[in-house]
């Protein structure tokens, strides 16, 4: 009987201290055994048990994306005890991973359409993953248009400032990244928050068209308005829960909403879903 | 179906009691001070058949309210620092004798929690698996219990390996499992009896038990109302308001099965481990933001009462997550009682 509480060993390969208040850090790890990489076979949008020996344990979605081979990326916000001793870590430090869990983003309803990411503050994690995906050359013909919305604070609260920066300069992929205000003179992106820039840049709704949304409730709770009054309907609107967690399997008993546990029948689930649900999250 | 006697007087039972402990860790109701009766090893006791629901329920023998799972050391000039290794784990087979029907029918429920198609608890299953358990059947229903409504009854035999029944002078005991005949060859009780005649004598017991009860929960409707409408019910408020969030009634419940998971550490090396947890505590939901999705009581104790009443029900098609032991309407300080809830869900419309 396999053990799905024993993490399998990784080494922290790289930090990258990623925003401005350094409370953001992305780490890189690899597995010590070759097997367990192989054995660790991930879709965009499901995350992972961080085990920090003697600390405990952390859900976090997954931020590399599957056709990244070689290594695990994970971008932890400094919070409580275990991310907070995690952010003191240093690399070649050894700790454990287990997963990885949960549903994904439904990758067989998304092809062929296009796809709308908004995302808000550090929620961009799995969003990152799912771009890096999408963009492979072996995917990119897979999907259709796909259009990003990304907002920070401040300019130096944005996530992988690099990648955004490349995807810019791309043509198969519209970026509108925004911030609430821009304290660079220089900033020549957006400027406002998420649901205003959504009303301007996402495309009208159709039946081929989703909206994949990942953010701080204040950021979802003004977004869906502005979603529906463009005419998504609930089944194209998907979503990514972040409920406490601790066993990221269905069996302790603390994630759920209704019926369904988040780390197992979620943490992705559609508002069409999510309306049948108590709002327990 | 092989039916046993074993004669009371006769030191049979006794010395069969002693004869099983040579090949398990046997546990049977034992008083501890005062009143309270649980699930102790026995050793050279006897078990005290006449009580009926142990204060704690059995859950324990198989889920342990603290289980070591992985061990670690994180002394740095050890080879193997940080990385988490399973902790040895004692594989002795246990017998657990004089559990109540509904006791054993609460290990099925929890198991389809812990035995799923995508994952396995390694802990729980194991230790279901090295225990057998020899049930007793109850002659007479407690004024609290309700087995019978909740789908169960005081003679159900779902979950056991065997069915003791008690005839004052001796004991009939059904042969249900190959597990159950295994106990009954190592404490020698191989006196087999014409089963026609046995049968029929458990039979006229059970009738007569079932008739007896006097309090029963309502579930007919549970499953035709829709999770949404039983949670934004009115009802939620009032009968939460009493409610101290003390945890009691998930502590004492033999199918509440809810747990937290902790490092432990003891100078250099350290556990991880698994410990009973309760829906009923507002830390069970906390998020690390200050968010709480179930931040306040009416929200928690509905989330007990829904969860046994309607999620389990929805999610397996197995009836309720309540086997009926009646121990949460017993002990709960200010008699919060599951077959009042029930009764309230099972009879709400929502007016549109
Ligand atoms: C599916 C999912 C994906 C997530 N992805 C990310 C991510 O990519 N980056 C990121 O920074 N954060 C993410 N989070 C939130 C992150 O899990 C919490 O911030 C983290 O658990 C806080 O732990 P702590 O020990 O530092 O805090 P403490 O407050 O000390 O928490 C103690 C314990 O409670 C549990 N816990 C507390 N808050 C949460 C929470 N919000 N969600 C789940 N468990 C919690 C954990 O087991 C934690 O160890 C995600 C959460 C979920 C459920
Ligand atoms: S035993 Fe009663 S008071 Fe205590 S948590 Fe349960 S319902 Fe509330
Ligand atoms: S809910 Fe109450 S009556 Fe039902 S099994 Fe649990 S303790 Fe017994
Ligand atoms: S985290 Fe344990 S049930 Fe979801």
């Amino acid at each position: 009987m396999q053990n799905p509480y024993l993490p399998y060993p990784v080494r922290i390969a790289e930090i990258i201290t990623e925003t401005e208040d350094k409370n953001l850090k992305t780490f890189k790890f690899t597995f010590l055994k070759k097997e367990d990489e192989e054995n660790f076979k991930y879709r965009s949008g499901q995350f992972s048990e961080l085990s920090v020996t003697g600390k405990g344990e952390i859900p976090i979605g997954i931020a590399s994306s599957p056709t990244e081979k070689g290594f695990l990326k994970f971008t932890v916000n400094k919070v409580g005890l275990v991310s907070s001793h995690l952010h003191t870590m240093k690399v070649g430090d050894i700790m454990g991973i287990r997963g990885p869990m949960g549903n994904s983003y439904p990758w067989d309803i998304l092809e062929g359409k296009n796809v709308v990411i908004i995302g808000g503050g550090f929620a961009f994690t799995t969003l990152r993953s799912s771009i890096i995906y999408m963009l492979n050359p072996e995917n990119r013909p897979k999907f259709k248009e796909i259009n990003v919305i990304y907002g920070a604070r401040t300019p130096g609260m944005l996530l992988y400032k690099e990648e955004l920066a490349s995807w810019e300069k791309r043509d198969d992929i519209k970026m509108h990244i925004t911030v609430d205000a821009a304290n660079d003179p220089n900033w020549k992106y957006n400027v406002g928050f998420v649901p205003t820039i959504t009303e301007k840049k996402a495309p009208p709704a159709d039946k081929d068209t989703y909206a994949i949304i990942c953010g701080p409730p204040i950021m979802i709770k003004f977004t869906q308005p502005v979603l529906d009054k463009l005419g998504y309907t609930h089944d194209h609107i998907i979503m990514s829960l972040e409920n406490r967690m601790k066993c990221g399997i269905g069996m302790c008993g603390r994630c759920n909403i209704g019926k369904e546990f988040v780390c197992k029948d979620g943490p992705v689930f559609t508002l069409a879903e999510l309306n049948k649900t108590p709002k327990e999250y | 179906m092989k039916v046993i006697r074993i004669d009371r007087g006769e030191g049979k039972f006794r010395e069969g009691l002693k004869l099983l402990q040579n090949s398990y860790v046997a546990f049977g109701p034992l008083k501890e001070d005062r009143e309270v009766y649980n699930f102790k090893i026995l050793g050279d006791k006897t078990p005290d058949l006449n009580i009926q629901n142990t204060y704690l329920s059995p859950k324990g023998i198989v889920f342990p309210q603290s289980e070591v799972m992985l061990k670690y050391t994180l002394d740095e000039t050890k080879e193997d620092c940080n990385l988490m290794k399973e902790a040895e784990k004692d594989k002795k087979p246990k017998a657990v004798f004089g559990i109540r029907p509904c006791d054993a029918a609460s290990f099925l429920i929890a198991k389809r929690n812990f035995d799923t198609a995508d994952y396995k608890d390694p802990y729980w299953i194991s230790s279901y698996e090295a225990t057998t358990f020899a049930g007793l059947a109850c002659n007479e229903p407690c004024s609290t219990c309700f087995c019978k409504s909740a789908g169960y009854g005081p003679f159900n035999e779902e979950g056991l390996d065997l069915l003791f029944v008690d005839f004052n002078s001796y004991f009939l005991i059904k042969v249900l499992t190959p597990k159950g005949e295994e106990l009954m060859k190592k404490a020698n009780w191989q006196n087999v009896v014409d089963s026609d005649k046995a049968l029929a004598d458990i039979l006229s017991k059970k009738t007569s038990c079932e008739d007896k009860f006097t309090t029963s929960i309502a579930t007919s409707n549970l499953k035709s109302k829709t999770i949404l409408e039983l949670y934004n019910a009115p009802f939620w408020e009032e009968e939460s308001f009493a409610c101290l969030n003390c945890g009691t009634c998930t502590f004492v419940c033999p199918t509440c099965w809810c747990f937290d998971i902790q490092d432990e550490n003891c100078g250099c090396d350290g556990v991880r481990m698994k410990n009973w947890d309760s829906c009923m505590f507002p830390l069970f939901t906390l998020h690390g933001t200050g968010h709480n999705p179930r931040g306040n009581k009416q929200q928690r104790v509905r989330q007990r009462f829904m969860h046994k009443l309607k999620y389990y029900l929805d999610k397996y098609d197995k009836g309720i997550q309540c086997v009926g032991c009646g121990r949460c309407v017993r002990l709960c300080p200010v008699n919060i009682d599951i077959r009042r809830i029930s009764e309230k869900m099972n009879g709400y419309k929502a007016c549109n």
